[in-house]
């Protein structure tokens, strides 16, 4: 059995590279195919504000210089490539002067912190969950009832989340409906801050693990159930291993490995936030940045967000694919 | 000839010369089916004698797996064991609790599965997958002394040493058939059940892995139940023979004697057609004749395809009897009860 090697290694690289690449292309192509300019676009909405602008014609030129849109357009993708590579974003259209990665660097760590604990949580309830559903080991009446905490998996998270905001935050007033912390408080590793850091995440995880901890249940049970009339589980059990034995190392270990793909790719897909949880509970991060976005048409926010959900996804599948081999000895380093 | 009933296996009790180590008392296992049971096993009654291998064979369906999963009550759902005694060295292995069976199984009674190609978890090394069976029972040992152990396990079954450190998909069909040759003697086992061990793989791996497994019988004298319908292979491996159909046992002879002279009407067109390199045969058994194992006919299992039946047959199930010296038989042709 090959290890990892350095081969194998650039090669997942050189794949890697290749699909931020060719991301980052596609989202610099379609908002130029998109009829309208944005420019102008903003400065009329600016003289919609202030009545009249003198020169707008002017401004409108210097503006498309300023943010580089004025060259042939493959000197722009040139420039476009090697800001994308610093990781710097331009200007943002509609909040200008500030820039774009200053932004999202901003709202990266709220999302990044909210997503990955409850997609880590949802990821082991669920998973939990599913596997007790499936295992025949399990009384019946414990099997009977765990389909009820899925019952929450058909409303869409957002009515969960309103109805949680209504419920524990106004009604019974124990967590505060919206924010990422406490007013007056400054970010930092201090206990005030971390215990509203932690009193504001309750809900907006809450809404998110419930709502989705379905989607590995069913997919765990499925795993568990195909995986019972295995032949290598009957010979586990002929061999007299411990109940525990047989469900943890022959069940789960091998029902568990297309769970952990998902698992990657959802990870990956953190950085470009929750838009709705985020909304709903004024959460700061990526999801709330990108409704902003959307709202003021703001292109290169848009674009940044888009680029930082491709680099996101991609470096997922990177790690994944390092991964795999070593928890499923069938895939080789080899391909 | 005419045989009185004490001499059915149901009642026989071991001679005292010959150790018995397994006997099986009129095993039903029934299938639970929306249309009613499947009778895969229907009052089989044999028993097993210390050091000897006996041949399971029958047609495919005709129950020799359930037979086996029964012995090691491990029969899936929706099968259950329905009546019967199974009696390893005269305990009842049809009353233990989960428990007690957990170490009954691969300390005295192991199996070399028929999916041997599936057999093994994936994801685990070989060394993992036979240490966990010997851990299981024995508590931990040294790291030393059960890769030792693992090691010459290994060699005894012919296999090179770095398997030790393999995972299943690295192996070849053979190579997984000997691994789970191996684990099942892992404990020095008073039976091991092999289930069609050579099935899968071609001829000259088959005769390895049939070798292989004469040489462990001889080596640790461990009793053996030898599933197939490989009769060629029956003849070199097995002391006894016990031939199955649609669920009843139907004779069980020494191999030489049944071969010579096969007495049940079944096995007789099972031997005839055995093909030999130097004449072809017709295969003698007509296809589709068989019932429907939810709904036997009332007397003798294999009327519907035997040349000889008579009236009787119809009517009166022919109970397994002794009709000549280490011969039984299940067919009235030769007695009248
Ligand atoms: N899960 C099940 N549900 C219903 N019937 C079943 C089930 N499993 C097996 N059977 C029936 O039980 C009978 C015996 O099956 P078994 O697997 O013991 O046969 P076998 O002699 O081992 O055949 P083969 O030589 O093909 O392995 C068959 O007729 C089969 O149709
Ligand atoms: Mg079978």
């Amino acid at each position: 059995m090959a290890g990892l090697t350095p081969r194998y290694v650039l090669r997942r690289l050189g794949m890697f590279v290749l699909t931020v690449w060719l991301g980052a292309t596609i989202i610099f192509i379609i908002p130029r195919l998109a009829p309208g300019d944005p420019v102008a676009a903003m400065v009329s909405r600016l003289m919609a504000q202030a009545g009249y602008i003198e020169n707008s014609a002017e401004i409108i030129a210097a503006w498309r210089a300023r943010f580089g849109l004025d060259g042939p357009i493959w000197v722009q993708y040139l420039a476009y490539l090697r800001n994308m590579v610093m990781l710097d974003m331009g200007y943002s259209l509609s909040s200008f002067p500030s820039q774009v990665d200053e932004m999202i660097a901003d709202a990266l760590p709220w999302t990044v912190g909210l997503l990955s604990v409850s997609t880590l949580l949802s990821f082991l309830i669920g998973n939990t969950i599913g596997a007790l559903m499936g295992w025949p080991r399990v009384p019946a009446w414990i099997r009977a009832l765990l389909p009820t905490t899925l019952t929450f998996t058909s409303i869409p998270f957002f009515m969960l989340g309103i109805l949680l905001v209504y419920v524990f935050a106004y009604e019974l007033r124990w967590f505060p409906p919206t924010g990422a912390y406490g007013r007056g408080l400054s970010p930092g590793w201090n206990w005030p801050f971390i215990k509203s850091l932690a009193q504001h995440g309750v809900l907006p995880v809450m809404s998110i693990v419930v709502t989705s901890m379905g989607f590995w249940a069913l997919g765990m049970r499925g795993m568990i159930i195909t995986n019972q009339g295995e032949d290598y589980m009957i010979l586990a059990e002929a061999k007299g291993l411990r109940p525990s034995r047989v469900f943890l190392q022959y069940g789960i270990r091998n029902s568990i490995l297309p769970q952990v793909t998902a698992l990657a790719l959802s990870l990956g897909g953190i950085a470009g936030g929750s838009t709705l949880v985020e909304y709903i509970f004024a959460y700061p991060g990526m999801g709330y940045l990108l409704y902003q976005g959307i709202v003021n048409t703001d292109y290169t926010l848009i674009q940044g967000i888009v680029f930082m959900l491709i680099l996101g996804t991609a470096t997922a599948v990177l790690i994944l694919d390092l991964l795999l081999p070593i928890l499923d000895p069938r895939i080789s380093y080899e391909r | 000839m005419s045989v009185t009933l004490s001499h059915q296996i149901g009642e026989r009790r071991p001679a005292g010369t010959e150790n018995v180590v397994l006997e099986v008392h009129n095993l039903k296992v029934y299938y639970t089916t929306p249309t009613g049971d499947v009778r895969a096993v229907d009052d089989v009654s044999f028993e097993i004698r210390e050091g000897e291998i006996v041949g399971l064979v029958g047609e495919s369906g005709c129950g020799k797996t359930t037979t086996a999963m029964a012995i090691l009550r491990l029969v899936q759902s929706p099968g259950r064991i329905v009546g019967g005694q199974i009696l390893l060295d005269g305990q009842d292995l049809v009353r233990l609790n989960e428990r007690e069976l957990r170490e009954i199984r691969w300390t005295r009674i192991s199996l070399i599965p028929q999916g041997a190609m599936n057999s093994l978890n994936p994801v685990m090394r070989i060394k993992d997958q036979i240490g966990d069976a010997i851990e299981t029972h024995e508590g931990r040992l040294p790291r030393k002394e059960l890769q030792e152990r693992i090691l010459k396990l290994l060699a005894m079954v012919g296999l090179p040493s770095r398997v030790y450190h393999m995972y299943p998909h690295e192996l070849s069909g053979g190579m997984k058939q000997r691994v789970c040759i191996a684990m099942a003697i892992v404990l020095n086992p008073t039976l091991v059940i092999a289930d069609e061990p050579t099935s899968a793989l071609d001829v000259v791996v088959q005769r390895v892995v049939g070798e292989t497994l004469l040489e462990v019988k001889n080596r640790l004298g461990v009793s053996m139940i030898l599933i197939g319908h490989d009769m060629g292979l029956m003849a070199q491996l097995v002391d006894r023979i016990a031939v199955m159909y649609a669920g009843r046992l139907v004779e069980l002879s020494d191999v030489y004697s049944l071969f010579k002279e096969p007495l049940h009407p079944y096995t007789q067109l099972l031997i005839e057609s055995i093909p030999s390199i130097k004449e072809r045969k017709p295969l003698k058994l007509t296809e589709g004749l068989t019932h429907d194992l939810r709904n036997p006919p009332p007397g003798c299992i294999f009327q519907l395809r035997c040349p000889h039946v008579t009236d009787k047959c119809r009517e009166v199930v022919p109970p397994l009897l002794e009709v000549q010296p280490h011969r039984r038989v299940a067919c009235h042709l030769y007695y009248d009860v």
